[in-house]
């Protein structure tokens, strides 16, 4: 019966991914060495920015390794019996620190601008054209959210029929183990009862706060972290670039059930995401009933292995 | 660093028997209780480290245990483990124990206290009384420590303070209302003071008691780390002080220094922490930073290359080191401008950093090595450092930093600096001190041995949380997604494997103790030139009577 829901699900998936690319493995994956799959351009400048600083210091690990190895291989004591008896030579310490200085230099010009992208909200959009298309208010969602122990609470604004302005509001807690078996690709430990869902195309202004301790939000895919901190507002902004489902983690030590308060973001298509806002003014549980059916969790590899 | 003494070698040896009678019997508790000696009281600090050592060791296998499977296994609040809460308080415990009682210690009051005075040609510590109570406060506050453990924190039921050693409000504050916290508040408070006491007696020998020509630039570069390692405490551990008092009276006073809901601000007590937090870390490294120095020359047969590079470095990462505080908080919504200024100076640590490694490496280069014990460890320490120093240079960046804050990554960055750094110091220092402070040798291959596995096994432990961070898993986590899994088991394997080194580093020591082969004044041969080996092993009760003189003609 499980192994019957699993192949469906993975059937959906499968049918989701054609339109979403890969939507698959924005989660941890087993085994895995390396960050989580970039969901979107800001997430890549931190990959390769990741990838670059890692072939430098990869590289001065292996050059300072070769050094110890020479050294071991050729000034052992039976090698080398009479040891030099020099302990300055200027030129070669006028290297040593400034060369380190220049590597630097190559770290920070790509690390300042790199922050800079992550920290401050764009302004305009570079189009597949080359040109730049100024951003407007309407590319702009602004979402609330919460930190409470042990779960999320978002807010997000609408604008009914009338033009006024409503808050739909809804927490999201971890689906508990004993559930997870009767969720459809619900994971252990990252699935939420209620997803928070986003438009895709859009850029997302997210507000932090917590109401009792420090929590942060955080976001792997999008290599997003920002603490939610009582009394103080944060922000931090990212754009829904691809479908799929995204899975992020409390990243604060904020008491009990820290490893417990998941994040689980799903980026649908613009009219889901209207239906989906339309539905969770009235009834979450309905809302999140819809986003299941039209954007569901793809099946989770652990648990392909598990079934298999 | 050949700070040769005009008196031979032999009259000192000579005072080693004609002072047996002006102390009491090691057996005589009040020797130890009332001393005012610098190496009994190293000793105590060195014996102190190692009880909680064992301890900080034990919590970080209740960690490991518990990580070994996804799923929660032991902290699930059916046994003696207690649940979720009090993994929280066993990773707080670790930490405090590990950093307050198991490495400072070692260290500063071990290491530093029996060879500073030795190393700078002094009879004893300047306030020899001063530092007896710098000891006794210690257990005292490891003793408030170990309580906090076992009575109400989160509510009476939770036990003990779970809010991680960094002691953020308001989780520490309303987030722990039990009185758990304010054992451990008094706990630090008496840390910090025995601290600032050992520092201020540091500075004071250091500055005013080196012997007739020993000037600062002849001083041994383990003398130089004590010295800037003092100013460190000094400077940063008044202001822990000032961010616990005022945790204490926002919890207990009424006062809302770090509660938003009464003008104050959480981030305030971060600031605070870290001012103090980050030259934390030096104070952890830099006197192993001599150690390695002093075993690495010693074994080479050679001089110390660039000693006063060597010596300027240590200085000018102790200076660095007050200003990148915030850099341990990135994520908390700092301005970005000001976010890129701490990456700057931050990465400018790796200058005088790489300094010190290309200088070790200076120092091997040409030499005629001997692979003794403290050798190995002090090898090894220049490769783990290297490879804790980069991924430090890594975390440095803002901009990648957000993605591996607080995760495993970071875990395993600051495990490569401290505890395969900080640690294999302290172990390179045990052995090539043991012979002189114990007058006996180790036993050379259960040492040997003892290094080999310690390094296999905590490589084992903490690579595998660099990809595990990578990936994104969160630290302080009881239980993880199943992914996640796999590194988590070679982990805690690697655990494992520390433990039989540490099972073999303490059989080894038993039968050291046993076979009692008596030990030389000087075992590692003429290059050993530190005056501590112009001693008998031990050294007499009371050394220097008469001062040693350094030539002007030698140098350092």
């Amino acid at each position: 019966m499980r192994l019957h829901g699993l192949k469906l699900g993975a059937a959906m998936a499968g049918a989701l991914m054609v339109g979403a690319g890969a939507a698959f493995a924005n989660e941890p994956s087993p085994m895995a060495i390396g960050p989580q799959p970039a969901a979107s351009k800001a997430a890549e400048q931190v990959t390769f920015f990741h990838d670059y600083v890692m072939v430098i210091i990869t590289l001065i690990t292996i050059f300072v390794t070769i050094l110890l190895g020479i050294v071991v291989v050729k000034y052992n004591a039976k090698a080398n019996p009479t040891p030099a008896k020099f302990s300055h030579n200027t030129m070669i310490e006028v290297i040593w620190t400034i060369a380190p200085v220049l590597i630097l230099f190559a770290i920070a010009i790509l690390s300042f601008p790199l922050l800079f992208t992550q920290d401050v909200e764009p302004t305009r959009e570079k189009l597949e054209s080359g040109e730049y298309a100024e951003l407007t208010a309407d590319d702009w969602i602004t979402i609330k959210t919460y930190g409470r122990q042990w779960y999320w609470s978002y807010f997000i604004d609408k604008e009914n029929a009338d033009g006024e302005v409503e808050t739909v509001e809804f927490d999201a807690r971890m689906i508990p183990d004993a559930d997870i078996p009767s969720v459809p690709g619900a994971r252990r430990n990252l699935s939420t009862d209620y997803a928070l869902v986003i438009p895709q195309g859009k850029y997302i202004r997210l507000n932090l706060a917590a109401s009792d301790v420090i929590h942060a939000w955080a976001m792997p895919a999008f290599r997003l972290k920002t603490d939610a901190v009582p009394g103080r507002l944060n922000q931090l902004w990212f754009k829904a670039e691809k479908l799929g489902v995204y899975y992020g983690q409390c990243s604060e030590l904020c008491g009990r059930d820290h490893s417990f308060m998941p994040i689980e973001m799903r980026i649908v298509p613009q009219d889901q995401y209207d239906r989906w806002l339309e539905l969770a003014a009235n009834d979450i549980d309905e809302a999140q009933a819809y986003i299941d059916e039209v954007a569901p969790r793809p099946v989770s590899p652990v648990q392909v292995a598990s079934a298999q | 660093m050949t700070t040769e003494p005009t008196i031979k070698r032999e009259a000192v040896a000579d005072h080693h028997d004609g002072s047996h009678n002006d102390h009491p019997s090691v057996w005589n508790p009040m020797r130890w209780l009332n001393s005012t000696n610098h190496k009994d009281i190293g000793l105590m600090y060195l014996f102190f480290a190692m009880f909680a050592g064992i301890i900080g060791f034990g919590l970080s296998g209740m960690i490991r245990m518990e990580l070994m499977e996804p799923g929660v296994q032991y902290f699930d609040g059916s046994s003696w483990w207690g649940d979720q809460h009090n993994f929280n308080v066993v990773t707080t415990m670790h930490g405090l124990t590990m950093i307050f009682f198991m490495v400072m210690p070692a260290l500063i009051g071990g290491f530093g206290n029996y060879f500073v005075p030795i190393m700078i040609g002094a009879p004893d510590m300047a306030m020899p009384r001063m530092n007896n109570i710098s000891f006794w406060l210690m257990p005292f506050s490891f003793a408030l420590a170990l309580i906090s453990m076992f009575v109400p924190g989160v509510s009476e039921a939770s036990k003990g303070f779970g809010g991680g050693w960094v002691l953020y409000p308001p989780l520490s504050t309303s987030g722990h209302p039990g009185s758990s916290m304010d054992l451990l508040i008094l706990s630090l408070h008496i840390a910090g003071i025995s601290s600032i006491l050992g520092a201020v007696n540091f500075i004071v020998t250091i500055l005013n008691m080196r012997a007739p020509g020993m000037t600062i630039h002849k001083m041994p570069l383990f003398a130089w780390a004590l010295l800037i390692t003092a100013f460190l405490l000094v400077l940063a551990l008044p202001v822990l002080a000032a961010a616990l008092t005022m945790l204490l009276t926002d919890r207990n006073f009424g006062s809302q220094f770090f509660d938003p809901a009464g003008g104050g601000d959480p981030i305030m007590f971060q600031h605070l922490f870290w001012f103090f937090g980050h030259p934390e870390v030096y104070i952890m490294i830099l006197p192993g930073f001599g150690i390695i120095s002093h075993i690495i020359s010693t074994f080479s047969k050679k001089p110390v290359f660039g000693y006063l590079a060597m010596a300027y470095a240590m200085a000018a990462i102790g200076f660095i080191g007050f200003i990148v505080w915030a850099h341990h908080m990135y994520t908390v919504g700092m301005g970005v401008e000001l976010k890129a200024y701490f990456v700057a100076a931050t990465m400018v640590i790796a200058v005088p950093t790489g300094v010190k490694i290309f200088s070790w490496i200076a120092t091997m280069w040409g030499g005629s090595i001997e692979f003794k014990v403290p050798m190995l460890w002090a090898i090894g320490f220049v490769f783990l450092f290297t490879v804790g120093g980069v991924t430090g240079v890594m975390l440095a960046n803002a901009g990648v930093d957000h993605m591996l804050h607080d995760t495993y990554y970071v875990v395993a960055h600051f495990h490569y600096v401290l505890s395969l750094g900080a640690v294999f110091t302290l172990f390179a220092g045990w052995y090539y001190w043991f012979e002189k402070m114990f007058g006996f040798k180790y036993n050379a291959p259960l040492a040997g041995l003892h290094f080999w596995l310690m390094f296999i096994g905590t490589n084992m432990i903490f690579f595998p949380q660099h990809f595990l961070g990578l990936n994104g898993m969160p630290r302080r986590y009881v239980d993880y997604p199943d992914a996640f899994a796999f590194w988590n088991k070679i982990s805690t394997f690697g655990y494992f494997v520390t433990m039989v080194a540490m099972i073999v580093f303490f059989v080894g020591l038993i039968l050291s103790m046993i076979a009692r082969k008596k030990g030389q004044a000087n075992p590692w041969g003429e290059y050993a030139t530190t005056l501590e080996w112009t001693l008998s092993s031990p050294p007499p009760f009371h050394q220097f009577n008469e001062l040693p003189v350094v030539k002007k003609t030698d140098h350092h």
